[in-house]
């Protein structure tokens, strides 16, 4: 297997982008990624995405984009992983240039929410949930997350303004982020009086539902000083499965996925959570935050709430959770968001994140979730020196 | 709208309560599986779950997906039946103040949803409190 480095990344602000259709979107990322990228040419287009055939009436988004970019006859195709969609894109592109079948792919996700009227979005973002023994039933992602979220309260006893806080540090780390959509900061009581959702989840639990394109080229790493003078290298990439149905897993509060997914990266990249100094988590909801920073190893189960408020999840402690905002405050145009997070670490190991910049990032890593927890990504990126 | 075949052929699961058996290991999964997930096998007998059990957890769901405007606020849960299988489904004949983690409950028939005029009534289990 070779090597493989990223050497450019481009994305959109996470918005409401009213004005620009599903292709437009990508190809103002793709155009971004390939602007200082000195490469002769693509030989692969592998893209996220999960909503488009029931928000945008549009399949075959390969063929799409690979059109709108000018760049057919390529190999060009669509990964779907629910809200992991970006990162399994990520994931195939990766395997084609280690592997040697291709050798600079381009790669990303993209999201068109609002293209979705009435409860199109909501019933869409349902379908990575098990349609014929959760959403039979009136569930929907934000009520089965809830029923984690309830459990997770009654189990460890932990305080509701716990996850409030959560909410409030994320956005206070997205009000420095120029592609965030909600790019303010917020109060516990923000979160506490937002409107009801499904108990205990309130409105700022949730991220928000936008539009959103990231891209990234890859390469393998011993040709990509000859592409770009700033590169990072995948050091390990992994992904991994779980129940489709939340109800069937031996322990509600464990993503099975996110550790297996991310035992699998951190064996590979030959380092442990301990090394990491930045990470972009998946945080959907506050509580997925809160399983997500557990399971990843950067806190025991159940303690989340404690290191929190010890503010371990900032500059200073124990690894720096979501610069951007995360979820909740970046946005979360689902099958772009793992490719988000990846251009965001890169640009943090690349000293490029300005105002969200951790301060020498080394070792920095993405996890981003499909479904609530049937589906993890994890990956390590690392600086070359 | 469901399909009327893919409604129907979910009927010994949803509403007879059947799940699986797995003949050489004897673990009972629900929803079925092709395979089991303990010891490979590809052979299983019907199996009834029981129709007792407790609530693991619970959400007072008050912004609802479309086709249950009508029930919001409701209650969804994940009930653990006597057996230890786990299954998601609504709470009903009760109300948010009337229920707990860890309270006993019975599974009765009844409505789902609707399909629009003209389409399908769908119906299965939900559970109701058992009050001793």
């Amino acid at each position: 297997m070779r090597k493989v480095a990223i050497i450019n990344y481009g994305m959109t602000k996470v918005d409401k982008h009213w004005k620009k259709s599903l292709r437009e979107l990508f190809g103002d990322a793709a155009k971004a990624a390939l602007k200082d990228a000195r490469v002769p040419g693509l030989d692969a287009l592998i893209v996220g995405n999960m909503c488009a055939s029931d928000l945008s009436d549009q399949n075959n988004i390969g063929a799409l984009l690979a059109d709108y970019l000018g760049i057919t006859p390529i190999l060009a195709y669509r990964v779907e992983a629910a809200c992991g969609s970006g990162a399994a894109a990520i994931l195939a592109a990766y395997s084609a240039v280690a592997s040697g079948m291709n050798d600079i792919v381009m790669t990303g996700g993209v999201e068109k929410l609002s293209d979705g009227v009435g409860g199109n979005t909501t019933l869409a973002l349902g379908k990575a949930a098990d349609a014929d023994y959760e959403l039979f039933f009136g569930s929907s992602f934000v009520s089965l997350n809830a029923l984690i979220m309830n459990h997770y309260m009654h189990t460890y006893n932990t305080p509701r303004e716990s996850f409030a806080d959560f909410a409030v540090l994320m956005h206070k780390n997205g009000a420095r982020n120029p592609y965030a959509q909600l790019p303010f900061e917020i109060s516990r009581e923000t979160v506490m009086n937002s409107d009801r959702i499904a108990d205990p989840i309130t409105l700022f639990d949730c991220a928000p539902v936008g539009d959103g394109a990231a891209a990234l080229i890859l390469c393998p790493l011993e040709d990509a000083p000859k592409y770009s003078d700033s590169f990072v290298e995948i050091g390990g990439i992994a992904g991994a499965t779980d129940t489709i149905n939340v109800a069937s897993r031996a322990d509600l509060l464990s993503l099975n996925s996110t550790i297996v997914a991310a035992d699998r990266a951190y064996k590979m990249a030959k380092v442990t959570p301990a090394d990491v100094d930045v990470a972009e988590v998946h945080d959907t909801f506050t509580i997925t935050g809160a399983l997500s920073i557990e399971d990843l190893g950067f806190c025991e189960k159940g303690k989340f709430a404690k290191l929190l408020a010890e503010r371990a999840f900032e500059p200073g402690g124990v690894v720096v959770v979501n610069p951007s905002g995360g979820l909740k405050s970046r946005g979360h145009p689902v099958g772009a968001t793992g490719a988000y997070q990846v251009a965001e670490v890169a640009m943090q190991l690349l000293g490029k994140a300005e105002r969200m910049q951790v301060s020498d990032a080394e070792v920095g890593l993405t996890q981003n979730i499909g479904g609530s927890g049937s589906s993890s990504f994890v990956s390590i990126l690392r600086r070359v020196k | 709208m469901m399909s009327v075949p893919r409604y129907w052929r979910e009927i010994p699961r949803r509403t007879r309560f059947e799940g699986t058996k797995c003949k050489k290991c004897g673990h009972v999964i629900y929803p079925p599986r092709g395979r089991c997930d303990r010891c490979g096998s590809d052979e299983f007998t019907s199996y009834k779950l029981p129709e007792r059990g407790k609530i693991l957890s619970f959400s007072v769901v008050r912004s609802p997906p479309r086709g249950f405007e009508k029930l919001a606020p409701f209650l969804l849960g994940i009930v653990e039946l006597e057996d230890g299988t786990r299954v998601t489904s609504q709470i009903t004949d009760a109300g948010p103040r009337d229920i707990s983690i860890g309270m006993p409950v019975e599974a009765v028939f009844r409505k789902i949803s609707e399909d629009g005029d003209a389409g399908i009534i769908q119906y299965a289990l939900k559970f109701r409190p058992v009050f001793r």
